[in-house]
Formats: structure tokens, sequence, C-alpha cells
């Protein structure tokens, strides 16, 4: 290399400095900026979150969502931006966020936001206090910190009502069932002792069969299932899951394990739709269906 | 050279007879056992009392309807895939060759993941529509690898089974990736699950459906033998003693194919076992097919149901994959005997 190559490479990386010194700078000072002002152009890729930034009027603010995301309507017309495991930097980036609510474990793409400059809301997957948590932090965030604190205090208030109503009621064991093979009870996929699933059917009143187990999910056997003796099972899908032709047949498929008291009692029950698998603002409303199908009697 | 590799007409010793006997009684008392062992201590008086109605005695279903089905699941695809796995190695003369490597399995695979996340608008009318599906998945492969093998020339082309086995293998992975890649998270999860390997049929009624096509199967590995044992020597060697190489060949491949098939339907890919039992067994029986493939049912049947045993009960009410173990137990002891017996 001789020296006139030399100094132009040098030249070059002096200038490649500057704009990486410029760079830093501007991103550090949009980063200062940041610091507790309000984001107006949101991109959330967590379903929860985006129902949460609507419930608390936050929903103008939003400029992107998941792939998955179907609630309130207002939604349907955003950019999608994908989801968990293909989230869509490119997409992303277009929208010019301000924030972008990310799942705790996609640390790529909370590594390219962060070297973007751009400020990340992190969600990590938890129990139903998680979510009135959610909500206020997101208040602060999007400033209707008083919305978001009546929000999260109407969920509060709501769960605390359908505890007091089925306190009085004995406790059934019950088996949340959120997946399994078509037409069989194999391979069925259950809810375990963490999470907002778990909270719920105990705040419905009811004592998940698995909550010893510390797993959001789990697969028993149907020995496992058996041993458990649920006094009811309840299978959950997001809507669409369950199909009508499924449906109609779908208690037959739970008769085969006859033994099981929510069986012999005709106590198998199908739920679906959205609410019951987001930990958004309708947490509430979905345990007040959870507890209406555990205690009936409690909401004559 | 092993001895009856020479004479495949050679008499079956009385050593032979005793050693496939002893084998036969071990392999059927540890699939007895199997049941009996459980992670839920159940009151064996109960199991066998007729006066309590079935419908309301738990103890009498978790042993007819959570353990005996899958146990007998279990002894039945061990079998299948063991002698699919010897078949198919005599056939190939490749070590390899297994129901994996020919793309059997991931058409079966295939199969059974689009019922599972397509769903309902396959089943048809109450028939269990995942071991349907894998099955028609299994022979569709097969079918393919097999028009592909015969288009080119006289007799089965192995290099061109192999070839085709490993591309359709690799083609099946990449669209059971991509149908797990467009559904819903749940049925992913469930996607991924059943690629493990899971015997839990909790019932009789996909055991009876595998039923016919594993005896057929059986037929024709009855009839195998001593023309795979001929066949070792090369096609040219076989035919030259009288055999009917085509035949042979296409009854093979059915026969694997239908094992496998029907293996796939009851407890989804498990994988190991069509490699690891044949090659224990010809390490410690030599190679004569008369006792190899009789010998590889019985030992099929007997690892596999007690891979199954430690998978329910190692982590109950948890059930660890199948598959798992089988590769975790088979895949070092494989290893230890090939160390040892050099």
């Amino acid at each position: 290399m001789n020296i006139a190559d030399g100094n132009k490479l040098l030249r070059c990386h002096s200038r490649w400095f500057f704009l990486a010194i410029t760079f830093f700078l501007w991103t550090a000072a949009s980063h200062l900026g940041a610091q507790g002002d309000i984001s107006k152009r949101i991109v959330s890729i967590v379903p929860a979150v985006t129902e949460m930034l609507f419930e608390i009027g936050a929903g103008e603010q939003v400029v992107g969502i998941s792939s998955f995301a179907s609630y309130p309507n207002d939604v349907k017309s955003l950019p999608r931006v994908g989801a968990l495991l293909d989230p869509n930097i490119e997409r992303i980036l277009s929208l010019k966020p301000d924030l972008v609510v990310l799942h705790n474990s996609q640390t790529d793409a909370i590594e390219q936001m962060r070297r973007g400059g751009i400020e990340v809301f992190l969600y990590r997957h938890g129990g139903i206090s998680d979510a009135t948590e959610m909500a206020r932090r997101l208040g602060r965030r999007t400033g209707r910190t008083i919305k978001a604190m009546m929000v999260a205090k109407q969920i509060e208030v709501k769960l605390q009502s359908i505890r007091t109503r089925v306190s009085k009621y004995p406790k059934p064991k019950v088996l949340l069932v959120l997946g399994r093979e078509p037409d069989t009870i194999r391979n069925v996929y259950a809810s375990g002792g963490i999470g907002f699933l778990n909270d719920m059917v105990t705040a419905a009143g009811g004592i998940n069969v698995f909550a010893h187990i510390q797993n959001e999910a789990v697969r028993p056997t149907a020995e496992g299932v058996l041993a458990a003796s649920p006094d009811v099972i309840i299978e959950i899908r997001a809507e669409g899951l369950l199909s009508p032709t499924t449906t109609s047949n779908q208690p037959n498929v739970w008769d085969a394990l006859s033994a099981i008291p929510a069986v012999q009692k005709d106590r198998v029950y199908f739920l679906t739709g959205s609410d019951l698998v987001v930990p958004g603002p309708r947490v509430a409303k979905a345990t007040e269906r959870l507890a209406r199908t555990l205690h009936p009697a409690a909401f004559k | 050279m092993p001895t009856g590799l020479n004479h495949p007409k050679a008499a079956f010793s009385y050593r032979s007879y005793s050693t496939l006997i002893a084998l036969g009684l071990a392999a059927v008392s540890i699939c007895a056992i199997g049941p009996i062992i459980g992670p839920t201590p159940i009151n064996w008086r109960a199991v066998f009392d007729r006066t309590i109605p079935f419908a309301e005695n738990v103890d009498a279903q978790i042993f007819f309807i959570a353990r005996l089905p899958r146990s007998i699941a279990g002894a039945l695809v061990g079998a299948a895939l063991a002698s699919a796995g010897v078949v198919l190695q005599a056939l190939f003369r490749n070590p390899l060759a297994t129901p994996f490597t020919l793309g059997v399995s991931s058409g079966a695979s295939l199969g059974a993941l689009l019922v599972v996340i397509i769903g309902a608008p396959l089943a048809i009318s109450g028939l269990p529509a995942v071991p349907l599906a894998s099955f028609a998945g299994a022979v569709g492969a097969i079918s393919i690898v097999y028009v592909l093998a015969r288009s080119r020339r006289q007799g089965l082309s192995t290099s061109i089974l192999l070839l085709s086995g490993v591309t359709l293998n690799s083609l099946f992975s990449a669209i059971i990736m991509f149908v797990q890649y467009l559904a819903d998270y749940t049925e992913s999860f469930q996607a991924v699950r059943y690629l493990m390997g899971n015997l839990d049929v909790s019932s009789y009624t996909p055991i009876v459906w595998a039923l016919p096509l594993l005896i057929v199967a059986g037929i024709g590995f009855s009839w195998l033998p001593r023309a795979l044992n001929l066949l070792t020597l090369g096609s040219t060697g076989a035919a030259a003693r009288g055999v009917n190489v085509l035949q042979t060949q296409r009854i093979a491949f059915l026969s694997a194919s239908l094992a496998t098939g029907a293996a796939v339907s009851l407890g989804g890919p498990i994988g190991f076992v069509g490699i690891i039992v044949p090659h224990i067994v010809r390490l410690l029986l030599g190679s004569d097919h008369r006792l190899v493939l009789p010998a590889s049912a019985f030992a099929g049947a007997a690892f596999l149901v007690t891979c199954d045993v430690a998978a329910r009960t190692l982590m109950s009410p948890l059930e660890l994959p199948v598959g798992v173990i089988t590769a975790i137990l088979g895949g070092p002891f494989f290893l230890w005997l090939l160390v040892r017996s050099k």
C-alpha cells in the first residue's frame, strides 16, 4: 500500500469517524430528549399492549400493530409489522415510531431499535397484576396518566367484585385446556401454575389442577388428567380456532375419560374469543366469563 | 464373515432358536411390566374389580385407557420401526438407511401436521384424521421415491433411492416449517410437540386402525429374511442364486413403508429406533436376517416400551417427549457398542 492510499484511507476513516460521532450525539440527544417525553408514534407488536393503548385513549398515537391484533375494531386499518417470531424491522422503522413495544425476549429487535435511537417499551408475559401495572406505565408514556389509572382501577375493582361474588361457593378443580389434537384428547395442552390464565381461574373461584407446576403451559398425559380429576374442564381458544364442525361433537371427546368428575357431572365447556387469550384491558371481563361458567349460581 | 451369509439356506441352529425364544420372552415380559409402572399409585384391586362400573372406576381407567394402550402402541411402533430399519438397511446395503433417511416419516409427519393445523375440514365423519393423514403422507413419499428409482433401469437403483429420499426429506421439512410458520402460536406449539413423538394414544382406536397395516407388513417381513441374506451379496449375486430381485425389493420396500406409516400414525416420528435397534442386534447376534429381523422386532418393542415408561414417569404429571428419550438413551449406548466392538 503506498502513502497516498494510506492518506486516503485515513481521510476516509476520519470522515466516517465524524459521521459516527454526529450520529452518536444525535441519538444520545434524541434519547435524552425522549426521556419523560410523551410518545406520539407508537408501534406495538404485542396485542395485549395495543388493546390497552386504545383502552386508555392513546389509540390515535398507535401507528403500527402486530399481525395478530384484532381488537378493538379501530386496529383493523393500521399497518401490521409482524409478531413475536417475525418482527419486520424495516416496516417498523418506516413508520418512524418514537416508541416501539416489543416482547422482552425479542433481543435482536430490541438491540436494533436501541441502535436506531428508538425507545423501547418491553412487555413481559405475566399475571393479571402485570396487566394493570402495564396500563399505568403506558399511561405515563402516552400522557394519559389519569385515564390509565382509571382503567387499571376499574379492572382491579371488577376483579375484586368477581372474587367476592364467588367467594361463598366451594372452589372446583379446573382443567383449563388451551389446545389439543382435533377430535381426540391427544396432545392436550393446559394452563400451568403461572401466568394470567392461572390467575384468571383463581380469581374466578376455581383451583387450577396444575397450579403446582411452575410453567405457563403444561402437556399432561391422559394419566395425568385422570389423576388430577378436575371437577370442571374449560377449553378456551381464540376466535375461529374451534370450528363449528368440531364444537358440535367436542364434549364427546372427553367422554373417553369418563371417570373424571367433570365428565360425569357434564361440566365440560368450550369458550372462544380473543379476550380469553390476550391479557389486556378485557382481562376482568374474561375472568367474569370464566366465573359465570364455574359458578352460574353466583350470577343469578 | 459371519455365518449364514454364505450359507443362507443352512439350517437354523438350535442356538439361534433358543436365542430368539429367550429374546421373545424378555420382550414380552418387559412389555407386560411397562403398564404396571406409572407416576400415579393405583389400587390394583379396584382395577380388576368388575363390581365398580368402568365409567366411574378411576384406577381401571388409568390402567386400561391411559397406560395399556400406550404400552401396546409403544411395543407395536418399536417393533415396526426396528424391523423396517433392518429391511431397509439390507435392501440398500447401507447401514444408514432408515425410515427417516428415506423421507417416509417426514412425509407422514407432513400429512399429520396438515391435519393438526388445518384441522377439521379433513376429518371425514368420525374417521381418525391424523393417523389417516400421516399414513397418506408416508405412502405418498414412498410412491415418489419408488417411481423415481424405477424410472431409470431394471430393478431399483439404491443410490437414486437414497438420494431422492434425502431430497424428499429436506423438501418435506421445508414444507413443514412453512406450514408451521403460517400457523397460529398454539398450533405451531402443538405441531412442534407432535414432531417430538408421543405415544399417549389414550384409546384403542388408533391401534385398531394401525393393526391391519402392521399385519400386512409383518407378513411381508416374514417372507423376506432368506432373500435379504442373499441380497447382501449384491443384486447380481442374489439373482445368480435364484432370488427374484425385483420382487424382493418391492416386497421389502412396501412392507417397510406400511410399517413406518402405521408407526408414525400411532406415535408420530420417533427417531433412532430404526437405526439403533437393528445395529445393536447385529452387533450381538451377527447378520443372519432370519435371526436379526425377529430379534430386532422384539428388541424394538422392549426398547420403546422402556423409553415410554421413562417418558411418562420422569417428569410426571407432565410427559417428556419419547423421541427425546430414545435419542438420549439410545445414542450413547450405540456409540459405546461401536467403540467396544472395535
